[in-house]
């Protein structure tokens, strides 16, 4: 009984990973554990401690009243200190911010702009020194709202999926064409009536399959540990993990199909997911960087991978929203596969 | 129309003149204008030496490199117009392919089953090659030899009509050896071809029914093994070597019977008509100058012999 050559191929695709457990290690679990790793290490904890300083060495008196109207802030870890000592623990950021009272009322505040706790120690003083004056203004109730969505977890999650679509389409794809070219298995291929295309669509439809698993895996662990849910459209997500998973592919495709040792096929698929691991908003958001390198992260497949997803997990958007990242993955899946089949080397 | 001229048909492989140049500084001339004509049904031997063109040549006619211009016909059809059909109809094995580990030995053969339009059962492949035990055995956990064979296996699961067997029997043992041979026995009466590059010479003119031998991109000598020896101009080796006094090549080429003298380490190597009137020759000379002999050896000429008379090496360079 013959079998379908497109069949066979792909089945010696799914054997090979599956007998392999050091590949699905790294498939699997690896993304996991940086998903709790990291997902602990920025977990979401109230503001626990702001520190501040008075500058107690000319106005004693009025810096000692100073402490007593903060101190109804539990936040505030209130230290008396000299000007000088309490410059410098300013600048050595030991305090946030440094408060020098004066004989006239109107206190002057030291601190550094650009350090997000300086914002908050100061926010936090200038509240509790307003709210605790003689003609306090009518205070606003609080409504602490803590749920899921906007937590790091929640972005981090497909970012991580972004990367094991990347992961998976280079190494997936790159690292075994470059093995079976070293190994002579190509040539050895290309002497019998193979169909190049057969061969090329097994890893295809191989990669697509174990993508689906993968990130069922994955979005399963985000819902069941940190409880991250899929807001958005469904099928849209599953469009948009396949487009990625293709574009990827071709991408790796096109970065093994001349490389003649597995050195040299490491060489390039780290020095293609390298810049997109740090640019393409994976762990903190991409428009962090400049707005001149803006256009070019942008292009990026991983950039439009991540936007995409979290346009649909966390933003909980459709098809509408995913046309943009869509329309670049495509553009790299046509790009990479036409050229990748023009230069293809199968010795 | 195409049936007819493919009845007509007498050679498997016909080269005419194929030429292989490699880009460089110089450029490489692997191949320099080689004609080779491979019948139907013969067990064909390509013998040369290492850099020879060997590799290249069968590489081209099986498809696996372009030539740099000459004819090539395999099967009465061109690479140019119907490479997938040839594919069809060869099967190959090569030494350096190293299969999927992580596969199946049946599994290997399904796949490559699954590429042919026509071909036989897998588990008939392993039985020709006696690896049915280890059908269901990872190809990571088989010995050189099982790996052989499977890569043999391989090669005929497509039912070929001709078959290219690189160093088929390297690491076998006796018994697998004589299996495989009886494979391509029973291939050759069915009307089938096989060209192989042996390792072993003794194999390759005990089995052969042609040989070609290659040596600097050209075929430098074709024919059947008995007939490749007996242009030797003897079929008789004598071996010597002398110490105390010297002897000249000449001298010794000049003897009665001797058709060819070549040093070789510390002694000589000739080639004789008739043992019986070369030897008193030989034994003469040594005692004229005064040399005593170290030592000596006859026996009938072999292939390894046309091969090094021919191309001044031996088949495999260990010896």
């Amino acid at each position: 009984m013959k079998s379908n050559a497109l069949w066979q191929l792909t089945l010696a695709r799914f054997r090979e990973f599956y007998r392999e457990p050091a590949a699905v290690f790294w498939v699997y679990g690896f993304p996991l554990v940086l998903a709790v790793v990291l997902g602990l290490a920025f977990r979401d904890r109230p503001v626990e401690k702001i520190e501040v300083d008075i500058v107690s060495d000319n106005a004693t008196e009025h810096a000692e009243k100073l402490e007593e109207r903060l101190a109804g802030d539990e936040r505030l870890k209130i230290t008396l200190n000299s000007a000088a000592e309490a410059r410098n623990r300013l600048r050595t950021a030991k305090t946030s911010i440094v408060v020098i009272p004066s004989e006239t009322g109107a206190s002057e505040y030291l601190f550094d702009p650009n350090r997000p706790e300086c914002v908050l120690a100061k926010n936090a003083v200038d509240n509790r020194l307003l709210r605790s004056g003689p003609n306090p203004p009518a205070l606003p109730a609080e409504s602490k709202i803590e749920e899921p969505g906007g937590r790091y977890i929640d972005f981090l999650l497909p970012g991580l999926i972004g990367t094991n679509l990347m992961g998976g389409g280079l190494f997936g794809v790159g690292f075994l064409i470059v093995d079976m070219r070293v190994r002579k298995l190509l040539k050895r291929f290309l002497a019998t009536p193979m169909r190049p295309r057969d061969f090329l669509l097994s890893l295809m439809f191989s990669r697509l399959v174990f993508v689906l698993v993968e990130i069922a895996f994955l979005l399963a662990f985000g819902y069941f540990a940190f409880g991250v849910r899929v807001q958005g459209n469904w099928l849209a997500l599953i469009a948009m993990i396949l487009l990625s998973a293709v574009a990827f592919a071709g991408l790796g495709l096109l970065i093994a199909c001349r490389a003649k040792t597995i050195e040299t096929v490491s060489g390039l698929m780290n020095l293609a997911m390298l810049p997109m691991y740090l640019f393409s908003g994976v762990f903190f958001p991409s428009d962090r960087f400049p707005a001149v390198v803006q256009p070019f992260i942008q292009i990026l497949p991983l950039t439009a991978t991540n936007e995409g997803l979290r346009a649909i997990i966390n933003d909980g958007a459709g098809f509408g929203a995913i046309i943009q990242p869509a329309l670049i993955l495509i553009g790299w899946t046509v790009v990479c596969f036409a050229l990748a089949l023009k230069l293809f080397r199968w010795r | 129309m195409g049936d007819l001229y493919h009845s007509c048909m007498t050679s498997a492989i016909r080269v005419r003149n194929l030429v292989k140049t490699y880009p460089g500084k110089p450029p490489v001339e692997a191949v320099r204008g080689l004609n080779l004509d491979v019948p139907i049904g013969q067990c064909f031997g390509l013998l040369g030496p290492n850099g020879a063109g060997k590799t290249t040549t069968l590489e081209i006619v099986e498809g696996l490199l372009d030539a740099t211009s000459g004819e090539v016909e395999v099967l009465g059809r061109t690479w140019a117009e119907d490479a997938r059909s040839i594919r069809e109809l060869i099967g190959i094995s090569l030494q350096e392919t190293r299969l999927s580990d992580k596969l199946r030995v049946i599994e290997t053969l399904q796949l490559f089953r699954s590429f042919y339009s026509k071909g036989i059962e897998p588990e008939a492949a392993l039985a020709l090659v006696s690896l049915q035990e280890k059908a269901q055995s990872q190809v990571v956990k088989l010995s050189g030899g099982q790996r052989q064979r499977l890569a043999v296996a391989c090669a005929l699961i497509g039912d070929p009509e001709l078959l290219f067997l690189d160093e088929p029997t390297t690491g076998l043992d006796p018994q697998s050896r004589r299996e495989l041979w009886n494979v391509i026995r029973e291939l050759q009466t069915r009307g089938r071809t096989v060209i192989l590059t042996p390792h072993y010479m003794d194999e390759a003119e005990r089995r052969c029914d042609r040989v070609a031998i290659v040596d600097h991109g050209q075929v430098i000598a074709e024919g059947s093994p008995n007939e490749l020896i007996l242009k030797l101009g003897g079929e008789h080796v004598v071996d010597f070597a002398v110490s105390g006094a010297a002897l000249g090549e000449a001298e010794i080429a000049g003897l009665p019977s001797v058709r060819s003298v070549r040093v070789e380490n510390d002694g000589f190597n000739l080639t004789v008509e008739e043992p019986a009137v070369a030897l008193p020759a030989v034994m003469g000379l040594v005692q004229k100058v005064g040399a005593k002999l170290e030592r000596l050896t006859t026996r009938t000429a072999t292939l390894e012999d046309v091969f090094v008379n021919l191309t001044g090496r031996h088949l495999r360079d260990d010896k």
